[in-house]
């Protein structure tokens, strides 16, 4: 499904992420771990178009992401508060993504409907803006937002992190279920490991912007990751 | 304690981000400084002069209109004064008694605009009137004491009624009736509370008064602040209550109207854009200053399409000169989902071109002014549809200021302004009219000046897809510096 090859990006000389050969296939759950600034963000901004590559590229279903635009209608991403847009309310919002997706409002509301006890009743019919909102209920909004018209590649910025125990819990379910569709490509990236390998079929490492680990989970991946990040 | 505090003052103010705008922006307002400084300064000593001239006794004048002006001053203050209360957040959980941070931040607004420009009023005409009258000299300090004693308990009532719209505007209403009862002279206000001003000059003892309503003010506002100094109280931004707009009949319009829908809960719903929404409206009446013929170098040909130009585009101008920078702060969900730059332009452009037809019908009054004046202004029209709302949008793909939706502030004066090519495109959109017009009013007459105009307007409308397709290139080429650019928050 995703291709990675030659990929670099330099700050100022400064090389902040070289993946060399990557290889996601179709259906698959990537997670990616690493400590701050090992390059999570920066791959994902890259595998987005946000930013431009210093050299190599990416290939989304069989589709260049920094020469074209096609990959934009099967890729969906939540990275961080700037894909909310403050002065809607969390259904004005859906309905926008639902409408630049080709969705009706019945589509949108369905789906809605079907993760309303990941809201937990703080979002929807509160009369409240996305930019009054919780940090934690501003994630659930973007994170469900970003699952508006089966995107096949899905990705998530830290999903985990600012979410109470609970919807911890309630996301951790919702990613498995899709992680077991095979249709959808997912890539989430995170700091906590237990999450992580809980929820991904395969773990990608990332130090100081090199692939430093590349396995497929098993019993026995926590233990390594967490021997490898040990101080 | 005060060292520290006066150490963050200083970094506050030179790292702020007026000043990390470039050379030319600071020189410009360091000028734009001097200029209003010298204006008050000549203000206060033309006041006393103009007064004397007139035959006014200057100091008793002032006295009896020194009501109205504090007035006024309080309303000026209730509109745009902030309050200093939210960047003390981060010393509250350090060990400062809260005593210290509310008289920090209350001593801190004592240092805003509001308060200083009354200095340079009152400064130079006490001056004058100590060189000048035969007023005693304590008796004018006595006076001066006074008078600012009122000003900075403005200050402090703007603090302790400060977005209380049910006090302020009560108030506001009865001083407006007693102006307007005054105007018509059934009721002169004046003539009584001007004992009170007189008496602060003509006695030693009078001068306590303001001085202690003053203290007085200070201790309640220091109260109100000590009690509410929590983040849920007294710290707490307001939050709007939403409200649900579906603008379903935007839904005919297709992909567009999906932005249109948004674009019109963007203006509806952020203070920044409610701003440009009145300063469009502002603009209708613009054109007022040209077709009165109040003044007469505006009465030239040039002048009359300028503002022509300026009644119907007030709109395009304000609103479209920071396209895109209205999604800024969403911009990286706007270039990762599924939209093309065509139809995102293309909403922007609708939008610009309904308030530009919204604003030549509103400003139809101007017929009274004759048919030729209107005639200006709905070519004026045709022009902006056809060639100035494009050249707004190409001259926002370089635009890399992101905007603060949240804040009314910096509506005026962003370093945008100075970005060379931003500048290099925006002057086409009023020299180029005016040139049109000029070169047909004197080669044949007016009528031929309009069809040029019209003519520009209806081929830029013909070549539509070509123009887009330009800009389009340009926003792509530009698309990761900006991002990049709106990154940064305002």
């Amino acid at each position: 499904m995703i291709q990675v090859r030659d990929l670099s990006k330099s700050y100022s000389g400064v090389k902040v992420l070289n993946i060399h050969n990557l290889d996601i296939s179709k259906g698959e759950s990537l997670g990616l771990v690493g400590n701050n600034g090992a390059g999570k963000t920066t791959f994902f901004s890259l595998l987005l178009d946000l930013i431009e590559p210093t050299s190599g590229h990416i290939i989304n279903k069989n589709v260049e992401v920094n020469t074209s635009e096609e990959w934009k209608k099967f890729t969906a991403a939540f990275i961080d508060e700037s894909f909310l847009i403050g002065y809607l309310t969390a259904e004005e919002y859906f309905y926008f993504i639902g409408e630049i997706r080709n969705r009706n409002k019945a589509d949108v509301d369905a789906l809605v409907a079907k993760y309303s006890e990941f809201f937990n009743n703080e979002i929807l019919g509160t009369r409240k803006y996305l930019r009054d909102l919780s940090k934690g209920n501003m994630k659930k909004v973007g994170i469900i937002a970003a699952l508006i018209g089966n995107p096949e590649v899905i990705i998530l910025d830290e999903p985990f992190a600012n979410l109470d125990p609970t919807t911890v819990n309630r996301l951790k379910k919702i990613i498995k279920e899709l992680s077991e569709d095979p249709n959808v490509t997912l890539l989430i990236s995170s700091h906590d490991l237990v999450h992580t390998v809980e929820v991904c079929d395969r773990i990608v490492a990332l130090q100081k912007g090199e692939v430093v680990k590349d396995i497929r989970t098993s019993a026995e991946t926590l233990h390594e990751l967490e021997a490898f990040f040990a101080v | 304690m005060f060292r520290l505090f006066a150490g963050l003052e200083w970094k506050s103010f030179v790292r702020s981000k007026a000043f990390a705008a470039n050379l030319v922006l600071k020189i410009l307002m360091g000028l734009a400084a001097v200029y209003f400084s010298v204006c008050f300064l000549f203000l206060g000593v033309a006041l006393y002069f103009g007064l004397e001239e007139a035959k006014l006794e200057p100091l008793e004048t002032v006295n009896r209109y020194l009501l109205y002006f504090l007035f006024f001053d309080l309303t000026v203050r209730y509109f745009l004064q902030k309050m200093p209360v939210l960047n003390i957040k981060p010393m509250l959980p350090i060990p400062i008694p809260k005593k210290i941070i509310v008289h920090y931040a209350l001593s801190k607004c004592v240092f805003s605009f509001f308060n200083l420009y009354q200095a340079f009023i009152f400064v130079p005409f006490t001056v004058v009137l100590l060189l000048k009258s035969d007023v005693p000299v304590v008796n004018v300090l006595l006076w001066h004491v006074a008078v600012f004693a009122l000003v900075f308990s403005n200050n402090f009532i703007n603090v302790l009624i400060n977005s209380k719209d049910s006090v302020f505007y009560p108030v506001l209403a009865i001083v407006g009736l007693t102006a307007v009862s005054h105007y018509y002279g059934w009721f002169d206000a004046t003539l009584y509370t001007q004992h009170f001003f007189n008496s602060l000059s003509d006695t030693y003892f009078m001068f306590l008064v303001p001085c202690l309503f003053f203290g007085l003010l200070y201790y309640a506002s220091f109260n109100y602040f000590r009690k509410r100094l929590h983040l849920d109280t007294g710290l707490a931004s307001k939050t709007d209550l939403a409200t649900t707009e579906n603008l379903t009949w935007l839904n005919q319009f297709g992909s567009m109207g999906t932005f249109l829908k948004n674009d019109i809960r963007l203006l509806r719903r952020n203070k920044r854009s409610r701003t440009t929404l009145f300063m469009s409206v502002a603009f209708i009446f613009y054109g007022l200053l040209f077709y009165t013929g109040s003044i007469e170098v505006y009465s030239s040909p040039g002048f009359q399409v300028f503002a022509g130009i300026f009644v119907s585009g007030g709109f395009l101008f304000t609103f479209g000169q920071f396209v895109p920078s209205w999604d800024s702060a969403y911009y990286q969900l706007m270039m990762s989902q599924n939209i093309s730059y065509k139809q995102y332009l293309a909403s922007k452009w609708w939008l610009m071109v309904i308030a530009t037809c919204i604003s030549t019908v509103i400003a139809s009054f101007y017929i009274i002014f004759g048919w030729k004046i209107y005639l200006l202004i709905v070519f004026g029209a045709i022009y902006n549809i056809g060639v100035n709302s494009y050249l707004v949008l190409w001259a926002g793909a370089y635009v890399k200021t992101p905007i603060d939706l949240t804040s009314s502030k910096r509506a005026f004066g962003d370093k945008q302004a100075f970005n060379f090519k931003t500048l290099l495109i925006s002057l086409p959109k009023l020299l180029v009219p005016v040139l049109l017009y000029t070169i047909g009013y004197f080669a044949y007459g007016s009528e031929l000046g309009l069809l040029l105009l019209a003519l520009a307007g209806i081929a830029g409308f013909l070549f539509r897809d070509k123009m887009f397709n330009v800009i389009e290139k340009v926003y792509r080429t530009e698309k990761y510096k900006t991002i990049e650019a709106y990154k940064e928050k305002a």
